[in-house]
């Protein structure tokens, strides 16, 4: 049993630096969860607590039944990987593997026996020998991961492993996390800013904003329904499209157009949110269509992305790549309903 | 790189425009180097002529030395004998005391530069990769005992040598250990400020790392502060070595009535007997030279640079 849970946990490093304020996560046996957010939002730290590299100021970790807050790091029995990889430039890629199963003073038949299966498997088996300068950042990577396999740890903590690599690799190596992640059947709790790769890796996501937990849930889950704008905001590429509006009689106006909602809402100002894939070039309800006038237009090749106003909110929009826009141009585009959400301009809260 | 204009034939013309370059940085580098390159040889001719000279009176047969310079070996080589080794090494090591007195001196000064080392990167480590409160206080205050110099401290020392003796049966003063402890207590200074330095270059999660996967604090320092931290740990012992090994003021004093001299209050007494005698003078002073170099040249091999590459990224 190697579920992880934060409870009520508060992180301060000075009477008025609080980094983690009130993190609630409950992390289940075997689970990759995954704790997104932007750069300085306290992901590291509350890993870093988890560990036991920081203390905790208030509330409890607990691993399993037993609360960590006071054990030593080294009895916790996690293994994490550095995002500097922190590897001993001194020691063979042999003996950074072999460094924890030695302080454990396990057999050095055992410790060969660990250290050989994990690196054929991580496809360094003609690197034993080697140091980690002569070897390529990729390399450097899956020893570091060694490090962490060998020990067969209850839990593995990962703080941005992949930030180091170039696009390609590090593509290759979230597939090859996953895998592993499989493979080991532990629990994994992985750190990244990206959130490409919080949806495609976790099972669940935590996201947190300036060291508050904003929601966990699926990627899916998360995708669908946002619980405030941060997180719509955050997830998913080109951003939502936030546009001021005001709801009378489930109709709800904006600058330059007008929708229906599917569900009934008190009289309001707020913020409409969609996803640019719901506004397309096919115009299921011509009540809701909209007027765009086109500033940006971005071909992916699969895919077409307008940029440009409707009314005076700027709006993106995802159209058929076949289509022939350019940029000046005034095209009219039509909005999916189901997909739409209502947020309260003042707390941020989905409303819908 | 300077951009080739379409109409001129490809590949002659890129590389002319280079090479131009290389030329013309070259020119102007030079006499800068030439003043450099002789600022260096004039500074290290300025530097090695007392040793030089002493070299060749030591390698010049004792009744040459009233009758004309050291220099005239330059022009007449064949003045140059082994005879005052021979003499040294055949009786004079002994009898005359310069064997006592350089074993007196590896005495204190082996020690004293294994002391400093231990301690300072023992400190150093607690102090960068501690965890303990007012850390980075008492390493102000160690930097700031660093301008403390020790001629204030002699009569201190000694009255505290001698509070110590009467309540522990047991004075220093005038005791090898007595010099050593001296010297250990002055070198700490620098050498905790050395290796601290050394030490913050080294990322700290390489530490957390260790933390996590089960070392305990003695063995980070044993297998990752210390191997890392050799280059710094050669040069202090380097420094040590040699600021005890040429110390005269400290050993003098501290040394009090002990029968046994170091190797430079031999040298220094030599000098002050009235029938001076300059070829064990000089012989000496070349031994006590040559084991200095001994020990540089020994540990040279550990400043290896770049041994931290490939720890990150
Ligand atoms: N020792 C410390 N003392 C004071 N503040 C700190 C300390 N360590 C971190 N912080 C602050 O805590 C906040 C959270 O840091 P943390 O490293 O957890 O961010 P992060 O979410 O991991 O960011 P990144 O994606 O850049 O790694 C930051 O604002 C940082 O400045
Ligand atoms: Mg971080």
């Amino acid at each position: 049993m190697a579920s992880v849970t934060f409870d009520h946990v508060v992180k301060r490093y000075t009477s008025d630096l609080t980094v983690v304020k009130d993190f609630n996560v409950e992390v289940a046996d075997k689970e990759f969860m995954v704790l997104v957010g932007p750069s300085g939002c306290g992901k590291s730290t509350a890993l870093r607590m988890l560990a036991g590299l920081e203390s905790i100021s208030e509330g409890q970790i607990r691993i399993g039944d037993r609360v960590i807050n006071n054990i030593a790091a080294k009895d916790r029995d996690i293994a994490m990987v550095f995002q500097s990889y922190a590897l001993y430039p001194h020691m063979s890629v042999y003996d950074n593997m072999a460094f924890p199963l030695q302080m454990q003073h396990m057999k050095k038949a055992e410790i060969d026996k660990r250290v050989k299966s994990a690196s054929s498997s991580l496809g360094l088996g003609n690197f034993l020998d080697r140091k980690p300068r002569a070897l390529s950042g990729g390399q450097r990577q899956r020893v570091a991961l060694g490090r962490a396999i060998v020990r067969n740890p209850q839990v593995f903590l990962l703080d941005e492993p992949l930030s180091n690599l170039d696009a390609k690799l590090r593509a290759q190596t979230r597939i090859e996390l996953q895998k592993l992640h499989r493979d080991l059947g532990t629990t994994f709790i992985y750190v990244t800013h990206d959130q490409v790769e919080a949806m495609t890796m976790g099972d669940r996501i935590a996201i947190m904003n300036a060291g508050i937990l904003q929601q966990v849930g699926t990627p899916g889950d998360i995708y669908d329904h946002p619980a405030n704008i941060f997180v719509a905001g955050f997830v998913g590429t080109p951003t939502m499209n936030f546009v001021a509006a005001t709801v009378q009689d489930g109709v709800a106006t904006a600058s330059g157009f007008h929708v229906k909602l599917p569900k009934a809402l008190p009289a309001a100002k707020g913020i409409l949110g969609f996803r640019p894939e719901a506004v397309t070039d096919r115009i299921p309800d011509p009540d809701s269509a909209m007027e765009m006038k086109v500033d940006v237009v971005e071909r992916l090749g699969s895919d077409q992305f307008l940029y440009g106003k409707v009314g005076g909110d700027s709006v993106t929009a995802r159209v058929d790549p076949r289509i022939k826009v350019e940029p000046g141009d005034s095209i009219k585009l039509g909005l999916d309903t189901r997909t739409l959400h209502f947020f309260d301009s003042e707390t941020e809260l989905a409303l819908l | 790189m300077s951009v080739v204009s379409p109409a001129t034939k490809p590949g002659s013309p890129a590389t002319k425009p280079v090479n131009l370059e290389r030329r013309s940085l070259l020119s102007a580098i030079r006499p800068s180097r030439a003043i450099l390159n002789i600022v260096l040889v004039v500074s290290a001719v300025f530097w090695l002529v007392p040793t030089i000279g002493l070299a060749i009176i030591s390698l010049r047969p004792e009744s040459l030395f009233q009758q004309s310079g050291w220099w005239t070996a330059l022009t007449a080589p064949s003045q140059l004998t082994l005879s005052n080794y021979q003499t040294l090494f055949a009786q004079g090591l002994v009898a005359r005391g310069v064997l006592d007195s350089l074993i007196t001196s590896l005495e204190i000064t082996v020690p004293a530069t294994l002391l400093v080392t231990i301690i300072s990167s023992l400190t150093a480590y607690s102090l960068v990769f501690g965890r303990w409160p007012g850390r980075s206080v008492v390493f102000l205050v160690i930097v700031g005992l660093l301008v403390v110099p020790i001629q204030v401290a002699l009569i201190p020392v000694v009255q505290e040598y001698r509070v110590f003796g009467d309540l522990s049966g047991f004075n220093p003063f005038g005791t090898i250990p007595g010099v050593v402890i001296f010297h250990v207590a002055f070198g700490l200074p620098f050498g905790i400020f050395l290796m601290y330095n050394f030490y913050s270059g080294i990322p700290k999660e390489m530490l957390e790392a260790g933390r996590i996967d089960g070392a305990g604090e003695w063995q980070l320092f044993r297998r990752v502060a210390l191997p890392l931290g050799l280059p710094a740990a050669a040069s202090l012992m380097i420094f040590q070595f040699i600021w005890v090994w040429n110390d005269l003021l400290v050993a003098l004093i501290f040394l009090g009535n002990n029968k046994h001299a170091t190797l430079t209050i031999f040298l220094f007494e030599q000098t002050r007997t009235l029938a001076a005698n300059y070829w064990i003078i000089s012989t000496g002073a070349m031994i006590s030279i040559f084991i200095p170099l001994i020990v540089f040249f020994s540990f040279q091999r550990y400043f290896v640079r770049g041994v931290l590459a490939g720890a990150v990224k």
